[in-house]
């Protein structure tokens, strides 16, 4: 998020798009029906009708996949309307002329045939984003999983900066991260291409720092991302795959291919709290420490980073990942010496500028810290982009519409889009071993639209089969108008329908994130 | 601002303070029910009350604001008397089975009843008789034990705005229900646990923790929730090194104690059966177990068997930023840079 969780309940407009918060999210939806209730205008767009749409005082109810038409849309009216921020735009960007003849064509007519979308209700929307004072741009997994997902992200930079919606309080461009540390993981450079705070692993100087801080000399080719991994292990140029902490056998774009991959590579290690779908198939477990038997800290979705305590200690003879890690260093050579995650973390310190200035003893006195933090008497910062952008001016992209990779046909004519459910979280490996939750949700219901129901004869909880290009699963139904006619909703929360079995993995060329959001299947119903 | 005076002590505070934060702001204790600084004010308890110059009765301080010159006292013998026969009507259909009851030591009944020095009720009368509601897999509620002080509907309606839950009926007949009375699963209420953080009473009680131990033996842990990405504070409550409540951190900057139903009721996968404990090595096709010597010098004799280029990783979006770190730094000193995790996912 460039901006903090505590601003959102003095937005005066929020835009949530691709983001079901109500469930995704739940305090954060709190924090939006408290802005609502101050006043806040609330537009919601998404392919179902979500809670929020309810409340929405305009809801967008667009096709799935058509993200990027719907922003244009809005862009043009704001346009058009002159309603756009001359001062900021003149001050802070550059690229506008660019830009506005690019979304010239996308009128809320012709967004509207694209989308779905009433004119009217672009127009509309438009206005109260536009018009507030401050407006906050909210989205989750429905802007990002698509083939078009950075796309769709630098049309969002476009809407906010248009509207000088950047770099100040209760505004900005917010993705709502759904992983309690996946903005630590990142931070801290599980990815290909960087070191910790986006350090370019390619870029000599970053390289030259690492290289000395560990005493050894450092690879300058970035590396594999997930759905790489998987292909480099098929064809035998990943030869050892090690997985700490994820269950890529259910969550993974186009299961199968993972799984024959997970069976082809040679030798897996898989540390993890539970004997998960990807651990059954491993070569060697390891038994890790949950959170709440071990101590560290996690960075959540405001970049604020927060140190907690071990409370239990771990069952039997799991232990901290970190203990893991170092035991298995020495093992091959290095010669590790951390006492406890306050080594590590003052390490992290000296080598990542966005964090140089936390410490453990400010974490503890201070609460969170959201980075950057650069310095010991640097507060930290609930907001990005206050004076200027990192690149300076804030760019404007030229960005056109392009249609989801897989679309309906008469062999498989509904969209399938996926999600979350409230009661549980991703693969569901520590959701369905919880009794409460477990009791209350046991198993996947399929949204279904009412007319595609009555048209097949199906009522709620029948037992369906699915299928796509990719493969097929049965799933119980809830017959619903939350989706659309021509829309089916899963969740990927459950080995036993996984819903990833169907999906599609064609990429976001950039971000490399999988089109999980639509594909196209058919459905049966399965006699009982 | 403005000047008042509480218990002979002259403060200044803002206007629009209320006689209730203003006596916190002096370290005066007042009791209240129905009070939380995070809803709207009812003034419904009377537990509050506090004597006025020149008001005509008691007030409520928790939503009297002050007035300049303002002469209060908390703790005249009227207050107390007041106090007293407040404690006495709601003990009269209060159930007392303080023995067993899971709010013991945490209950704001109990402590009330003897700060005041109120053993029984001295009214007899008519008891509640309401079945307790263990429908639902997270929370049951007795009912009989509510004092109706309405925060448990104010937060559903204000904080989660589910608003599953209201006062029906009138009187002594009061109940805080779902509409039709029905069970809570029929209702709007999508389990965020935040009415039982709010319960000053024993009406509304976790399963979790029930029988698991007494609230006395309990050891607060504060931890952040292990679920999505909004990083919300939670406190854990620990006897015998096992977890059996979770209630939401007030003083996290995030969700000002604010839970949802994964973060406040999902945390039992903690003491799951299903939990690894032991290495395990793939030995003939099978999963077998084996110490940590064993799976890590063969996983180290395997790393040491491949290229930098052939060893790939996935860390991960749960574990700390201090594994994460390890994680990437083991992966590249080896000479591998395919290190990814499920940010995409």
């Amino acid at each position: 998020m460039t901006n903090s969780v505590g601003e959102i309940e003095d937005a005066a407009a929020m835009l949530v798009i691709g983001s079901n918060t109500t469930e995704a999210h739940p305090v954060l939806a709190y924090r939006m029906r408290m802005a609502k209730k101050k006043g806040a205008a609330l537009i919601v767009a998404d392919p179902r009708r979500i809670e929020l749409a309810e409340e929405a005082d305009v809801f967008l109810q667009l096709r799935p996949g058509t993200n990027e038409a719907l922003l244009n849309g809005l862009i043009n009216v704001i346009i058009a309307e002159e309603l756009m921020d001359r001062e900021f735009i003149a001050a802070r960007t550059e690229g506008y002329e660019e830009m506005a003849a690019a979304v010239a064509r996308y009128t809320p007519e012709y967004v509207a045939e694209i989308t779905g979308v009433a004119a009217g209700d672009i127009r509309k929307a438009a206005r109260l984003y536009a018009g507030a004072e401050r407006a906050g741009i909210y989205y989750t997994m429905g802007i990002t999983q698509h083939t078009s997902g950075t796309n769709t992200v630098l049309t969002i930079a476009n809407l906010a900066m248009l509207t000088g919606n950047l770099g100040k309080p209760s505004s900005g461009v917010n993705p709502l991260r759904g992983q309690n540390n996946v903005q630590g993981a990142c931070d801290m450079g599980a990815l290909p291409v960087v070191y910790t705070a986006y350090q370019r692993v390619d870029v000599e100087e970053n390289r030259n720092k690492f290289s000395r801080a560990w005493g050894v000399e450092l690879n300058p080719q970035p590396g594999l991302t997930v759905t790489e991994m998987m292909e480099g292990a098929l064809e035998g140029k990943v030869r050892f795959l090690y997985i700490m902490g994820e269950n890529p056998a259910l969550t993974d774009a186009n299961l199968h291919h993972v799984e024959e991959a997970l069976e082809k590579v040679e030798f897996l290690v898989v540390q993890d709290i539970f004997l998960t779908e990807t651990a059954a198939k491993a070569h060697v477990v390891l038994p890790a420490a949950a959170f709440a038997e071990k101590g560290g800290t996690f960075t959540n979705t405001e970049r604020r980073v927060q140190l907690f305590k071990q409370a239990v200690t771990p069952p039997g003879k799991a232990k901290a990942d970190w203990q893991i890690l170092q035991e298995l260093a020495r093992r091959v050579g290095f010669n590790w010496q951390y006492n406890g995650p306050a080594d590590i973390f003052a390490e992290i310190t000296t080598l990542t500028p966005s964090y140089a200035g936390i410490s453990y003893e400010r974490l503890e006195q201070e609460g969170g810290l959201q980075w950057p933090c650069p310095s010991p008497d640097h507060p930290g910062t609930p907001y990005l982009h206050g004076d200027k952008f990192t690149r300076g001016k804030g760019m404007f992209s030229v960005v056109e519409y392009t249609p989801a990779a897989e679309m309906t046909d008469g062999d498989y004519p509904l969209i399938l889009t996926t999600g979350r459910n409230l009661y549980h979280y991703h693969s569901g490996s520590m959701t369905h071993r919880s009794k409460g939750i477990e009791a209350y949700r046991p198993e996947e219901l399929a949204q279904v639209n009412v007319d595609d129901a009555a048209r097949m004869g199906i009522c709620d909880g029948d037992l369906v089969k699915l299928s796509s290009r990719r493969g097929e699963l049965e799933t119980r139904v809830e017959v619903t108008d939350v989706v659309p006619p021509g829309v089916v909703f899963m969740t990927f929360h459950f080995p036993a329908a996984p819903v990833n079995i169907l999906t599609n993995d064609k990429l976001d060329p950039v971000a490399k994130i999988p089109e999980l959001k639509v594909c196209a299947v058919k459905m049966e119903k399965v006699a009982s | 601002m403005v000047t008042l005076t509480i218990n002979g002590r002259k403060i200044e505070v803002e206007a629009g303070t209320t006689i209730l934060q203003a006596a916190e702001k002096l370290g005066v204790f007042i009791p209240t029910f129905c009070y939380d600084p995070r809803l709207s004010l009812v003034g419904a308890c009377r537990m509050c009350v506090v004597e006025v110059e020149g008001a005509r009765a008691l007030v409520a301080s928790c939503c009297t604001p002050v007035g300049e010159g303002m002469m209060v006292q908390t703790d005249t013998e009227r207050v107390l008397t007041a106090r007293r026969a407040n404690l006495n009507l709601l003990l009269a259909n209060h159930p007392l089975d303080c023995l067993t009851c899971e709010k013991a030591g945490n209950c704001r009944l109990q402590d009330y009843c003897y700060l005041y020095g109120i053993e029984k009720s001295e009214f007899g009368g008519e008891q509640k008789d309401y079945a307790p509601d263990d429908t639902n897999p997270f929370f049951v509620r007795d009912m009989n034990k509510c004092i109706l002080c309405g925060l448990c509907v104010r937060t559903c309606h204000e904080i989660n705005g589910a608003g599953a839950i209201e006062f029906i009926k009138r009187g002594f007949d009061s109940k805080v229900t779902p509409a039709f009375d029905d069970p809570m699963e029929h209702s709007p209420c999508v389990f965020c646990g935040m009415c039982t953080d709010v319960c000053p009473v024993g009406a509304l009680t976790p399963r979790l923790g029930m029988g698991k131990g007494r609230s006395w033996e309990l050891t607060k842990v504060k931890t952040i929730c292990p679920y999505c990405g909004t990083g919300c504070g939670l406190e854990l409550y620990v006897k015998d090194n096992t977890v059996v409540g979770v209630r939401g951190d007030a003083d996290s900057p995030v969700n000002r104690g604010q839970t949802c139903v994964k973060g406040h009721f999902g945390l039992d996968f903690l003491n799951s059966p299903d939990r690894l404990t032991t290495p395990l090595i793939r030995k003939n096709g099978a999963l077998v177990e084996a110490t940590w010597d064993e799976a890590l010098d063969l996983v180290a004799s395997k790393l040491k068997e491949v290229k930098g280029t052939e060893i790939a990783g996935l860390a991960s979006a749960r574990v700390t930023s201090e594994d994460n770190y390890l994680f990437q730094k083991l992966l590249r000193m080896l000479g591998s840079n395919n290190v990814d995790h499920c940010a995409r996912l």
